[in-house]
């Protein structure tokens, strides 16, 4: 059912019992035209575009827990496209272009909300960073632009600039169309399109092989729900696509780290933006339910533990709590790990494999939710066609063998 | 935090005094410039990345200063054993018997 005025009041008439389920359980049948693994926001919105855009409606979406349960319900839902190398500007305005209308095309409130986001410069090398990533987005006609300190605390007046901080604030980058969103309306809002479109969802349905033909290409997945074959799979696993990719007999430029975020006890609004500082690795928005959500870091080696070190935690709560002197007081409600795939380039890897019929959509990283629309978007083009969307083909997976790199690390708002 | 044995110090010490060097035995080649381009962007960027068992590289930084390897569980964060840098990649199997697991 279409959510509308209409059927609001229609609804609010009935008791609002005549709502039904806003995406169909599906039991997984034999075969697909394609079998997505991973419903995460990502995998999700890559079913919608293929069914949406590309007429490929018999489509899986394979999930081994339940729906958003990963990453795309772990973040802190930060969107921006600031970034640096012309490759990822396009790629991540791409998808901030689709985040400006995506409640209107998924007819379902993803509650994006463009409301700012602030980074933070506190040494010379920041300004300068900081001040060639704003010259580089206005070149690619991406709004950046450069605020002194005292802007930058009219902007977002609970921010402390006292000068003898430890690490002073000197100025910020503000990126007005930045903002968030709520992620698991996100990955509601996609599955709920998608199922109306055919794509059957398959919960608790985890992959425990590929199967490959006599020519190489894949053929079906094994699954703890049993065998369904296949033309093309697309493996959109974020943590997991090193595991993922190994049942395909192929190694991948990846490590999994644990990233933490946190959450305090709601309070009224006090934080009108969202406001990072990767110098001191803290960033902080306030959730519409008055939480305030915390990014910390990711542990330093590869773990799988969807939790984190206490110390990596402790150390951004002391750089919020000097950045930030109001939440010192505050209670800490839950913290958490997602486990993040990072590449040695910091830049996603979207595209074909060395297996014929195998797509991957991977190496996010630590900032794979703003991507969620784009992400899908090229992706899907990519699955459809057999080629790369033209957006998507830097981001090879042969570009760790061509040399071809796309240096993110410096533009990256979590330090690795 | 991880509490890490260190095969020099002997004794287990906390992890912020130790910084992690990425997965162990991933050898350079004799001769590089003999190698092609698939098999240097292995040795550079590729890595096992399991779920499970990991062979890995740490230096004790804020101690004895010196690299050692170490066999963690990637899911647990368990560590089976620790080992001094350029010993033989210990056979798992055996590490498990002794820890009876």
């Amino acid at each position: 059912m279409r959510f509308s005025f209409g059927n609001l009041l229609r609804q609010a008439r009935a008791g609002h019992t005549g709502w039904g389920p806003q995406w169909r359980d599906a039991e997984p049948k034999a075969a697909y035209d394609v079998v997505i693994i991973g419903a995460g926001g990502h995998g999700l919105a890559t079913a919608y575009y293929l069914a949406a855009e590309h007429g490929i409606c018999n489509i899986a979406v394979l999930e081994k827990s339940w729906l958003g349960g990963g990453n795309t319900g772990r973040n802190t839902t930060i969107i921006r496209s600031n970034y640096l190398c012309e490759e990822s500007e396009a790629l991540y305005e791409h998808a901030m272009k689709l985040w400006e209308t995506l409640s209107d095309t998924l007819n379902y409130n993803v509650m994006y909300s463009p409301r700012g986001v602030l980074m933070l410069a506190h040494n010379e090398h920041d300004i300068r960073s900081l001040k060639r990533h704003i010259h580089a987005n206005r070149l690619a006609g991406i709004d950046n632009e450069w605020l002194t300190a005292a802007q930058a605390q009219a902007f977002c007046p609970i921010l402390n600039i006292d000068a003898d901080l430890r690490y002073p604030v000197l100025g910020a980058a503000l990126q007005h169309r930045g903002g968030v969103a709520r992620h698991d309306a996100v990955a509601w809002g996609y599955a709920r399109a998608a199922s109306e479109l055919g794509v059957d969802i398959i919960q608790n349905c985890e992959v425990t092989a590929i199967r490959r033909g006599t020519d190489g290409a894949v053929e079906a997945v094994e699954t703890s729900r049993g065998r369904i074959a296949a033309k093309k799979i697309g493996v959109v696993a974020a943590g997991h696509t090193s595991v993922v990719m190994a049942m395909a007999g192929l190694r991948m430029p990846l490590e999994s780290f644990p990233l933490q975020a946190l959450v305090s006890e709601p309070v009224k609004p006090v934080m009108p933006c969202v406001v990072m500082s990767n110098a001191i690795h803290a960033y902080m928005s306030q959730s519409d339910k008055g939480e305030l959500v915390i990014g910390a870091g990711t542990d330093a080696y590869v773990s799988y533990a969807q939790a984190g070190g206490l110390h990596i935690a402790t150390h951004t709560l002391e750089a919020i709590c000097e950045l930030f002197p109001v939440t010192r007081r505050l209670k800490m409600l839950r913290n958490w790990g997602g486990i993040v795939d990072v590449t040695p380039d910091r830049s996603p890897i979207i595209g074909l494999t060395p297996v014929p019929g195998l797509f991957v959509n991977c190496g996010w990283g630590t900032g794979g939710f703003k991507a969620t629309p784009g992400s899908g978007h090229v992706f899907a083009a990519t699955l459809a066609h057999g080629v790369p969307h033209p957006i998507a083909a830097p981001f090879t997976l042969d570009r760790f063998r061509t040399g071809r790199l796309i240096d993110e690390a410096a533009a990256a708002a979590v330090s690795h | 935090m991880l509490l890490i044995p260190c095969p020099y110090c002997e004794e287990p010490r906390p992890e912020i005094e130790f910084r992690y060097g990425g997965e162990a035995h991933i050898a350079r080649s004799a001769d590089p410039t003999g190698l092609s381009d698939a098999a240097l962007a292995d040795y550079l960027y590729f890595r096992s990345n399991p779920k499970g068992w990991h062979y890995e590289r740490w230096q004790h930084q804020s101690g004895c200063g010196r690299f050692f390897n170490a066999v963690r569980h990637t899911v647990t964060d368990r560590i089976i054993g620790t080992y001094k840098a350029g010993e033989p990649k210990p056979d798992l199997a055996l590490y498990r018997v002794r820890a009876g697991s």
